[in-house]
Order: C-alpha cells, then structure tokens, then sequence
C-alpha cells in the first residue's frame, strides 16, 4: 500500500515537475515486443547463419593444420567441459557440427550465445532440449575461427567410441 | 501501526502540496522532508547510480560498496577480517594476506577508506584503509574490487591517523592513536611519560610497481595521533596530524586528557623528511613487520618478512616537523580545495579553529615559537589561526569541503552537520542528523575538486530510525542535497558494520575498468586445471591435490576414492567459465573451513582434513544454472591404514 502510495506521488510529481526520475530508460530485450514469433525479426542470413559478429559468408580454402592444432588447444581448454565429439554430454556432440550447420553458424554461436539463445530459433530450442545455456566463454574472432578449423578436421575423421 | 498511518498521511500530503505545486515541508516529529526527495533518490530498474560511495566497515573489518543517491549496497570488500561467504582469509590461497608479526590476526577495525589521487583528485585507481588494532594499511584495486596488498606498520599501535594520501599518492600516511615504547619493552605503564613514543610513518607507493613500501617513520613525543590529512596545492609537501592527550595520561583518558586547553596540529614537510632521509639522517631499526601481496596471475597472496626500518629524529632534522596549537583533542584535521586553510576538529572546543597555511610559513619564518617539545617547535596559536567558527555546535568532528567555498563540519554532540563559509568563518546554515553524526562524506569533499552535490552523514546511533531488530540495530548513514543554499535531507538508509568514514566517487570513473572475469589463458596458479582434460588427483605422502574443475554445472572429476583419515586435501578448483557473473562455489561435508567461491577465471583451494571413514558429498554453493542442483559429487573416505587405491572420474568409472 505504502509503495503503490509513493509510486503515485512519483507518478503525479513527474507530471508536475516534467523531469524523469532516475534518468534514460535503456531499450533492452525485456521491453521489445515479446509477442512476436521467435525468428520472426531476424534477416535471411540471421536464420540461416546465426546471429552475432560473422555477418557475412566465410571465405574458407583448404584445412590448415596450424590452426587446426590452435583450434584444438582451445577446444580442450574451454569446451570438453560440455562438448564430447561423440556422445551427447551436456551439450550436443560436435564431431558432426561442421555437417548440420554452416560455418558462419558455428562461430556466431561461440562468440554471441546469450544473443543466440534469446533470439535464434534453433538456439531456443536446443536450450529447451538440453536445459543447459551455452556458456560464453570469451573466445576472440580468430579462436572462433580456430575451433570451426578443428571441427573441419575432425569431421573427416573416423568417430571413436573413447572421449576425446 | 501508528507509524505507517503518519507515513501515509506525509505521502498523501505530498502528493496534494505537488499539485498545488508549493514547496512546503511536512513536519513530523522526525524530520524534515519536501516534495520531491523521492524523486531526488530514485534510480529507476535497470539504470545506475550516479557515485559508488566506500564505507568503512569498523569492527567488521571490511569496506561496504553502495549506490548515490539510491543507497542501495553492492557488495562488501574483505579486507582484514576473514569472510566465510567466498573463503577469503581461509582460502590456502588468501591466508597469507591476513599474516603478522603476532601470526595470523582474522579480525581488524577498519576506520578510514581514501581513494588514491592524480593532482589531488581521486582517480579511480585504488581505495586504502587502515588497520587500527593491529596496525596495517591494505590497498584495494577498484578494477576487481578485491584486496591485493596489506602491509604492517611497526613502532605502532591503533593506527588511527591513517591512510591520508598525497596529492599525487606520493605516500600514504599512518600514525600511532596510542604511544607505546619503541621499540616495544616490558616497562611498568606509569613510566608513559620516560618510554611511551609516537610515530608518523610514511608508506611510499611505487609509481611502476604500484606496491607499497614503508619509507620511513617519524618518532614523536608519546601523544595519541588522530585523524590526518596532506596538504594540496601551495600546501603540497606538507602532511597534518591532530594529537590529543598532550598532558600524556596513561590512565582515566576520559579525564585526565581532557585538561589542556591546546592540544597540537602537528605539520610535517614530507618532502624535506625524504630529503633527510636520502641524505643518510635516518637511523635502520630493527623491526619485523608482514608485507603481504596478492598475485592477481597466480591467483595467490605472498608473505614477505620485513626486518628493518628507517627511522628519523626531529632533532636531527631541523624543519621537518612543527606543533600548531588547536583547541581541543582536536579529531579531524582538513585542508580545504584551495590548500590553504587547515582546519581542525576541537571535539571539546566551543570553536572550530582554522589554520592558515601561509601564515604557518610566515610565522616559521619569523621564528614566532612558543617552546618546543623534544626539538618540534611550538608555533604561537595567533601567528597560524586564520579564523575561529564561533558556536558551531557542539563536539564538531571533522569537516569536507563543496568546492563553491562551503564547508561542512560534523557536530557529534548536538547530531548536526553545519555549513559555514571559508574566509568568513560564518554558520550559513545547519541540519540535524539521527543520530551522533561521526564523519560525514561528500564525493571529492577532501580532494582539489570536489563534485560536492551530497553529503552523507555518518551516524553512530540509529535507535528508532528502523524496524528494531533486537538490541543491535544497524549503522544509518543519510544523503543529504547540498546543491542549494539549504542543505535537504534525502533518504536515511541502512550500512554494515559501523562506518567510521566514507568515500564517494563517480560512477563512470569506475565502472569502465570494472574487471568481469580472469581470463583462463593468463591464470598462472601452479595447481590449475587448465580444462577437463586436466581434471586429475595426486597423492604426495598424507597430502592429496585434487586438481578440479568446475562448469555449469559440473565438477570434474566428480566420484573420487582412495581418500584416507588423517590425509590433508587440497580441493584446488579452476572456474573455467569465462562469462561475466558465474562464480562457482565449493565446499564439503564436515569441512571445518569455510566454502570457497571461485570467480570466472580462477583458481582457489579449499583444505579439507577428513576425521570419519565414509561417503562425503560436496556441491556448487552458488545457484549457476537450471542444473545447479545436479552439480554435485563424492568423496569416499577410507580408514588410515586402508588400501582402497586412489581412484577419480566424472561421467564413467572406466577413466
């Protein structure tokens, strides 16, 4: 009662005065229209290959190793956590990820998962599926790039039955 | 009931006086209040604060963060006191950084947070605090709102007048509230007057390094030294303690150092203190004293052992220290933006007295003395007074400046801040405080520029201010405007532990180099886990290192045998999230530590000495996702002599 009783003496002072109280509102996700179909506002290009700094397709080539091996030293020091390349873990298995997604996909939703789990279609409903956000663990553009070049690898390879 | 119905009725009041559109206070039996302070505090969801403010926490120890003009409280600092919330002090990791030379001291009183400076205005760089019971100063860096330094002072006890910085934190000041001998002896206490001493010691910051180092101390007559302050400006070279008990009383303080009409200010010239000091007039004493560093790679705090000290004698350095009689056991002592006035808290006097920095040069000059105490010069009280405020109110305390050529001085006895003008020395204007204002803040109020807008009373009684809770009630601190001629009471609103002083700076000097993680690639703790993959347990003799990690939401390894009675474990837990807000914590069952939260990044270890063979459960104390509940593990404890192998694993056994 107390409460409703100051807010109405804010309300009605702001009135008054004409001076917001507590300064600009910042338009955040809660405040956008959430009534909207999930996807509906994103682009072609968002759809098909996620949201975040990748905002364009990728000019591969071949597999280089070196960054295969960086990729690799990386993926073991921030994925394996949740990531087996073969079995589902707490997250989904990768050795096939390169196969279900596109490359632009793929780093998009390392470098800017709490976007992708709001906003992406696909992210929401893994989120649903697997009840475990993905974590951001603060790659850089070129560690990104680094682990798409390991996935590249390890998809050409025969899965194993043993964690690796 | 009554309470809230009056509560009622000045809100709904307000509400009719706003639509009239008067200005009109509302009289209670508590306070004044008018139209539109709740607007004037009120930081609406999802926007910030415009000042963060640092209280002290006094017998906790530790340093509060709050919001201006909201109130609201961030986060509490650890600082001298241990803090079982995230295992700072118990962590193996943080204990050194609360070592002395009396061994491991868990508690302190922590009276006075001071922001380091740039050309004499807080630059968002450090907060400083002193230690008053065991004497210490302890740095904080304000890009992880952690604790990463604590140095000792020896020759010391209650370091009260402490850690005032210079303008460019040249150094930072520490000196004895209680005189003791020095070094410290078996002496009977009636011989005070023969073998008590004090010290001012000056604690030098390396530019480079940013680490602290005792440069040198002072020996001084056996007063109790006060409060403190650096000059700025002309006044730049200059530090300022207040003394009280010149009669040097040993026993019924209350009365028997509460006679002498004068007590001192006592003006030291820093600068020519160190060119003493680089001249060779300082004597090497031997002390032993703790400097404890936080390695913020490592992850892990460093006891060093200090063995000597270089000490100065007045009599041997002429010009270096002179006594400004002030009225009377003078508590603050504050130079004003201009660094000229000086101006002194008599909490027994009837005035507030008011040095002058240039006449203290004249009068030095003209060798306007009045005795001396062991080779210090008394300088005559005319030749240095500026101005008296007459009848300020009574018990003034300390005082903090606006910038516009205000100043605001605190009056414990009558429970009021007034305002007074510099150079007139006339009372402009006053307002009560509830209750027993002791310091009081304004942001920048001690430095060259203040950004004045506030002032925040610091009161040492609440009494009916809040819901009661019990005999011990909260401190209550007060936001007041000061950006009229009238100063106006905003908002009363709770702190932990008893604020002795505060320090008030803006937001956006901070929040830019506010840290959100340790990045994983730069952690460089020797028993870091750096991924899963590394994830391992070791046996060496009775000490086993379990190498652990921890993600949403799981530990690994996460089952774990072969642990006997009387093995000492070392739970060494890498966070490996890198994302902003996800500390982990750990603990286990029966563990006679605290738990340990580890931040994004990190690695810290927890100690556990299982007792009782049997199956122990230890899990994520810090709710991190949908599965938090499922982030849990086991330990199996087995008898001494039994031969059960060391075994771990997370997921399947066949690892």
């Amino acid at each position: 009662m107390k409460s409703k009783i100051l807010l109405l003496t804010i309300l009605v002072s702001s009135l008054i005065f004409l001076s917001s109280c507590g300064g600009e509102k910042k338009e955040t996700p809660e405040t956008q229209n959430q009534t909207a179909q999930v996807g509906a506002d994103l682009t072609e290009f968002e759809l098909e290959n996620g949201i975040g700094p990748v905002k364009e397709k990728l000019e591969l080539g071949p597999i280089d190793p070196k960054l295969v091996k960086r990729g690799e030293e990386i993926w073991n020091q921030k994925c394996v956590a949740c990531h087996k390349l073969d079995e589902r873990y707490v997250g989904p298995a990768q050795r096939d990820v390169i196969k279900r997604r596109t490359p632009e996909f793929i780093m998009n939703m390392i470098l800017n998962p709490e976007e992708m789990e709001k906003r992406h279609p696909v992210t929401k409903q893994l989120v649903a599926e697997y009840l475990t956000v993905m974590t951001n663990q603060n790659l850089t553009m070129e560690d990104a790039r680094a682990v798409l070049e390991f996935f590249r690898k390890v998809a050409e390879e025969t899965p194993t039955n043993k964690n690796k | 009931m009554q309470n809230i119905n009056s509560n009622k009725l000045i809100l709904i009041s307000l509400i009719i006086l706003s639509f009239i559109g008067i200005y009109l206070g509302c009289k209670s039996s508590k306070d004044v209040v008018s139209g539109d302070v709740a607007q004037a505090v009120y930081v609406a969801p999802g926007t910030y604060d415009e000042f963060y403010l640092f209280t002290s926490g006094g017998f906790n120890g530790q340093v509060g963060v709050y919001g201006l003009p909201s109130g609201r409280h961030f986060k509490t600092i650890s600082v001298f006191s241990q803090n079982p919330e995230t295992g700072y002090g118990y962590s193996e990791e943080t204990r050194p950084m609360l070592m002395t030379s009396y061994g491991f001291v868990p508690w302190d009183d922590a009276h006075h947070p001071e922001l380091s400076m740039t050309d004499g205005v807080p630059d968002g760089r450090f907060l400083f605090i002193n230690a008053n019971n065991t004497p210490r100063v302890a740095k904080i860096d304000l890009k992880t709102f952690e604790t990463t330094e604590i140095i000792e002072i020896p020759n010391s006890a209650g370091n009260h007048a402490s850690p005032f910085v210079t303008e460019n934190t040249e150094y930072i000041v520490a000196s004895t509230r209680f005189s003791v001998p020095v070094p410290n002896a078996d002496v009977p206490i009636s011989s005070y007057k023969e073998n008590f001493k004090g010290t001012i010691s000056f604690i030098a910051l390396d530019p480079k390094t940013e680490k602290m180092n005792l440069a040198f101390q002072i020996i001084v007559p056996g007063f109790n030294y006060d409060l403190a302050h650096a000059g700025k400006g002309p006044s730049k070279d200059w530090a300022f303690f207040t003394s009280y008990n010149t009669e040097q009383a040993n026993t019924l303080l209350e009365i028997n150092a509460s006679k002498n009409d004068k007590d001192f200010v006592a003006a030291v010239n820093w600068r020519l203190a160190e060119k003493y000091v680089k001249e060779g007039k300082a004597k090497k004493m031997s002390a032993e004293y703790y400097h404890n560093i936080y390695d913020e790679k490592k992850h892990m705090a460093v006891s060093e052992v200090k063995k000597e000290v270089l000490v100065l004698d007045p009599k041997d350095c002429p010009g270096m220290i002179y006594y400004l009689p002030t009225p009377k056991s003078p508590h603050g002592v504050d130079v004003d933006p201009t660094g000229e006035y000086i101006v002194a808290g008599g909490k027994l006097a009837t005035v507030i007295p008011v040095h002058s920095f240039s006449k203290m040069l004249k009068a030095i000059e003209e060798k306007q003395f009045d005795g001396e105490v062991n080779g210090i010069p008394i300088l005559k009280y005319e030749a240095v007074v500026a101005g008296e405020v007459q009848n300020p109110g009574l018990g003034p305390l300390h005082t903090e400046f606006d910038g516009k050529g205000y100043a605001y001085t605190s009056c414990f006895v009558s429970s009021e801040i007034v305002k007074w003008k510099l150079g007139t020395w006339e009372v402009v204007d006053r307002i009560p405080t509830y209750y027993s204002i002791g310091h009081l803040c304004i942001p920048g109020g001690d430095s060259k520029k203040p950004w004045g807008k506030y002032v925040v009373a610091l009161n040492k009684i609440t009494k009916d201010r809040y819901l009661p809770t019990g005999p011990e009630l909260t401190q209550s601190a007060q936001l007041i405007d000061i950006s009229g001629e009238k100063m106006r009471l905003l908002l009363d609103f709770p702190t932990v532990g008893e604020p002795h002083y505060a320090q008030a700076i803006p937001a956006e000097i901070l929040m830019k180099n506010s840290a959100k993680i340790y990045k994983i690639e730069e952690n460089n703790h020797p028993y870091k886990a750096n991924g899963e993959k590394e994830a391992k347990v070791e046996r060496k003799g009775n000490d086993v290192h379990v190498y652990m990690t921890a993600i949403r939401s799981h530990f690994a390894p996460d089952n774990i045998e072969g642990i006997k009675v009387g093995d000492n474990v070392y739970f060494h837990v890498t966070n490996l999230e890198q994302d902003w807000d996800i500390p982990h914590g750990f603990t286990i069952k029966g563990s006679n530590n605290a738990e340990i939260l580890i931040m994004p990044g990190q690695t810290k270890t927890l100690l556990w000495k299982p007792t009782k063979p049997g199956i122990y459960p230890f899990y994520c104390t810090d709710f991190c996702s949908a599965l938090h509940q499922e982030m849990q593990g086991y330990v199996r404890v087995s008898p001494a002599n039994s031969n059960v192998a060391l075994s771990y694993y997370t997921g399947s056994s066949s690892k």
